[in-house]
């Protein structure tokens, strides 16, 4: 019903694992998940899985250069340019380009993260032409109109409001400003007050012009066409960009200030930690034995030993999770909780303690073959929907692991043994953390001013 | 919580109240729909327990949704034991005789399932997500855990700790969340729906093993409960499997209809206001006593879900329009309203003021938006535009069998049926602007509601002397 907050057993946190994990497929080859290589007349490649039974079209895309290409002094360009592209492109103002979407149910979104700059369009069959007309005016044709710029800015604005308090977005700020100082991660995605008041229209626009470009955009699409249609499709939304993206190079990184804990006060009940060190690459040799690692240790299921030993045991937490965090220009592993503030600096020895063990002693023999056994089984639910097959087959392009790695992924993780498994513990888990906490002051915590 | 958090701008989808409504969004899902052609081969049928199975096949890969729902939620709860339906859906993973403690999510987390539980005012619900070849198995340790529960304080205490902290996080710690607390309280006067699905902190404090067991052993037996399948399997599958596992488990207790104490009609305005220093942007909230689809005659509910469409979903919503684009004076502003409930319900509207503009007068901005679409009603384009969208949820629907699975389970512990889920779109459809006209007029009269005030700090002469910490 409607009355109250729906209360789930625990919270499941899609958004980072998706990035790391993203790459499983059915084990049962099925022609509905068959993918295919499309490639349109000018040169765009695409990748199509044809889906009969389900009257839709799922199409997602990805530019590279997502809020790393955001301006020194204006951290929030990617993700106002993503909060205005469906406010009036061409000659249709902001108010018909929403009656238009409305008018056929079309779904358009768009987003920015750290580094790429994203698009998913969700329409019914019947109306695919003017989903994509509407698309690729808004990628070609951006208007910026004063009038829409300041409305989303007073939204953007007021989010930025918002979560100036909340201690999840304070713990995670922080932890970023600190790990990556004078690194374009080191900004906020989504901007700060300052900033955000000051972005220009023809700062959008030229975020427009830098990014979207062919040679830096991946595409997928799903639904009830061949081929054919497909290359049409993607040929008419992206045909008319730019070959090549002026992408700002960004340096490779690594997170500063490991070994520091940082506490920051603010009076509220429930303290928020956040913790992250160095990761592993995607392309690293080791990133899948990484994967089954980070598995053990948090990953998503209610059996790793965080969720065991933080939450099960000793009723700290409700949430506990770890993740690798494979960023384009820096690896990183992440973690984070919630407990209440006279057991924050409990809760911080235990999970410290457990990174510890696993780093020294690695997994056992069993946690490795339920492991496998987990991420091999679970592939199959990343791709029951035409919109998630969409979005991993974006995720698979960005990382570059190749139209076959479907197939060769669960072999991967089958190749990883125990001794991997220990080596690759010790190299992701023994190189120090940086700590970030939120919440009332405790004894043994260094405040911001003088943690060290 | 996650580091690498992203805004998401779907371009329905408003943002500022992201925690409240994402709940809230969940649970609108409930309403009863689905695609009128070509839609699912959905089938059920009620074993000789009185457990009732339904089967929404979806052959496009080989994984399946499986969901058993309680007809069991906050709003059944006795006097004083607030919490306890979602505190005993917590301990349901404590394991059983059968299946100690931890056997059922070892076994999940080694073939690669996914599992999940939730719970809200009318049903308690779980869940797990697998490859097709291990329904039985799933079905075998959910029909052993509906009377097989063992629990003990070594296991109890600690998961107690562990819902307070969920509490912290989803209520303590959030403003938006007190203040929705007192709303709710403040709008049901007599209903058990006044109550936080949660509970109240210092009753789920109070909590015991004996409170679990004896709400489990009276509300959970196969005659209280709806087994949803939806992947890929049919009827012929699903109906021995179902007969052999849940078939096997005897009713134990005869819940009873579930009559809850009702309101009375509602008469006065009532206004709420909640000041925390960490209140970046003010807000309003207001909720109308409302009839649900249960509760309400035919053709009504389906005229409140237009009406909140044409009222508040998205940037060609009134509010929306009027608000923020016409008059700027609020950054954002919508409406909802969910009837997938057993009791009456809530229709709400909600504003975020630009820092200028102060709450009574985005609260009179508002007033007269509803008071126009009360006189006026709404023109043919935003009637057709909205049951568009609506009908072609259901066809959305479709792309995903967790949701549909989500959908029929909600209609059937609140009261509807599988034949009123098919024949939604077409309800819709039906609906005149006439109809949403009269909802408005009917049902948003401000002597219906309560309005919720979130501010920084409180109005003058008004601080608590004793400001009291929340936890």
């Amino acid at each position: 019903m409607t009355v109250g907050l729906l209360v789930l057993r625990r919270l499941l946190f899609p958004g980072t694992m998706a990035l790391a994990v993203a790459l499983a497929f059915v084990t049962t080859s099925r022609a509905s998940t068959a993918v295919e290589r499309v490639v349109t007349p000018s040169g765009i490649e695409a990748w199509l899985v044809r889906e009969p039974s389900v009257p839709l079209i799922a199409l997602d895309f990805a530019f590279r250069g997502g809020a790393n290409q955001d301006p020194q002094d204006r951290p929030g360009v990617a993700t106002m340019t993503a909060a205005l592209l469906d406010e009036g492109a061409g000659d249709v103002d902001a108010k018909t380009y929403h009656e238009r979407l409305e008018n056929k149910a079309i779904e358009l979104g768009f987003e920015a993260d750290r580094d790429h700059f994203s698009g998913s369009v969700r329409t019914l069959v019947e109306n695919t032409d003017e989903a994509f007309d509407l698309l690729k005016l808004a990628l070609t044709a951006p208007r910026f109109d004063s009038e829409a710029v300041e409305r989303i800015r007073g939204q953007l604005l007021s989010n930025l409001r918002h979560q100036a308090t909340s201690p999840n977005e304070i713990a995670n700020r922080e932890w970023w400003a600190t790990a990556f100082a004078g690194h374009p991660y080191g900004r906020p995605v989504a901007g700060t007050v300052e900033s955000v008041s000051a972005i220009s229209a023809d700062e959008l626009r030229a975020y427009t012009r830098r990014v979207f470009a062919r040679d830096m955009l991946k595409v997928a699409i799903v639904g009830n066409i061949d081929a054919a249609r497909a290359s049409e499709i993607v040929e008419r939304v992206f045909a008319g960009l730019p070959a090549h993206a002026e992408l700002a190079p960004v340096a490779a990184a690594a997170p500063q200030g490991l070994g520091r804990r940082i506490a920051i006060n603010l009076d509220v009940p429930q303290s928020v930690v956040v913790i992250g060190g160095a990761g592993i690459p995607r392309k690293d040799p080791d990133f899948i034995a990484a994967f089954i690692v980070n598995h053990i240790l948090g990953g998503g299921s209610f059996s790793s030993r965080l969720y065991r030993e933080v939450r099960e045991t000793r009723g700290l937490a409700y949430s506990v999770y770890s993740s690798l965090v494979p960023l384009s220009h820096a690896a990183l592993f992440m973690g984070g909780t919630a407990t209440r503030a006279d057991r924050a600096n409990q809760t911080l020895d235990v999970l410290e303690k457990e990174i510890r063990r696993l780093a020294e002693t690695g997994p056992t023999e069993e946690e490795l073959t339920k492991a496998k056994s987990f991420l091999k089984g679970s592939f199959g639910l990343r791709f029951d929907t035409s919109t998630k097959i969409a979005a991993q087959l974006v995720q698979i392009q960005l990382d570059d692991l190749g139209i076959d790695y479907i197939d060769r992924r669960n072999g991967l993780i089958e190749a990883v043994s125990l001794g991997d498994v220990r080596r690759v513990a010790k190299r992701l888990l023994d190189g120090g953390l940086l700590v970030t906490v939120v919440g009332r002051p405790q004894q043994g915590l260094a405040s911001k001013s003088d943690g060290g | 919580m996650t580091p690498t958090l992203e805004v998401r701008f779907l371009s329905r989808a408003l943002r500022i109240f992201a925690v409240t409504l994402a709940a809230l969004a969940v649970m609108t899902n409930g309403k009863p729909a689905q695609a009128e052609t070509s839609g699912p081969n959905v089938s059920h049928f009620t074993l000789a327990n009185g457990l009732e199975v339904v089967v929404v096949p979806d052959h496009r890969v080989p994984v399946v949704t499986h969901m058993i729902w309680y007809k069991i939620g906050s709003a059944d709860e006795p006097p004083g034991k607030s919490g306890i339906a979602h505190f005993l859906e917590h301990l349901m993973f404590k394991g059983t005789a059968k299946n100690p403690a931890g056997r059922f999510s070892q076994t999940l987390a080694t073939i690669g399932g996914q599992e999940n539980a939730f719970t809200s005012t009318d049903y308690t619900a779980f869940f797990q997500r697998v490859a097709r070849e291990h329904l039985p198995m799933v079905m075998a340790f959910e029909a052993d855990r509906m009377t097989g529960l063992v629990l003990s304080d070594a296991n109890v205490l600690p998961e107690r700790d562990v819902v307070l902290e969920e509490y912290n996080m989803r209520v303590a710690n959030s403003p938006e969340a007190r203040l929705g607390e007192q709303m709710t309280s403040a709008l049901y006067l007599n209903h058990p729906y006044a109550k936080p699905v949660i509970g109240w902190r210092h009753e789920i404090e109070k909590l015991t093993s004996e409170d679990a067991l004896a709400f489990y052993r009276r509300f959970y037996t196969p005659n209280n409960a709806v087994v949803v399948i939806a992947g890929d399997v049919t009827l012929e599958d699903v109906k021995p499997l179902a007969e052999k596992t849940y078939g096997a488990v005897k009713r134990r207790s005869e819940p009873g209809l579930r009559v809850r104490p009702q309101e009375p009609e509602p008469t006065a305005i009532r206004q709420v206001t909640l000041a925390d220093p960490r209140v970046g942007q003010p807000s309003l909230q207001r909720s109308y006593l409302a009839p649900c689809y249960q509760t309400a005659k035919p053709g009504e509910a389906e005229a409140l879900d237009v009406l909140a469409s044409v009222l508040g979903s998205g940037s060609t919503s009134r509010l929306y329009r009027i608000l923020v684009a016409e008059q700027g004076v609020a950054t954002n502003a919508g409406a909802y309203y969910s009837g997938a409930s057993l009791d009456p319900t809530r229709f709400g509207v909600f504003a975020s003021p630009q820092p200028n503009v102060s709450l009574p007068q985005i609260e009179a901005a508002l007033d007269a938006v509803l008071t126009e679409i009360a006189d006026k009603g709404i023109t043919p384009e935003e009637l057709t535009r909205a049951k568009t969208r609506m009908v072609a949820d259901a066809v959305y629907a479709q792309d995903n069998q967790a949701t549909l699975a989500r959908w029929y389970g909600t209609a059937l512990t609140t009261g509807s049926t599988v034949e009123s889920v098919l024949g939604w779109p077409d309800r819709i459809r039906a609906v005149s602007a006439d109809a949403v006209r009269d909802a408005a007029r009917t049902w948003l009269q401000k002597q219906r509601s309560v309005t919720g005030y979130l501010v920084k700090d409180w109005p003058k002469n008004e601080a608590p002397k004793n400001p009291e910490k929340h936890s």
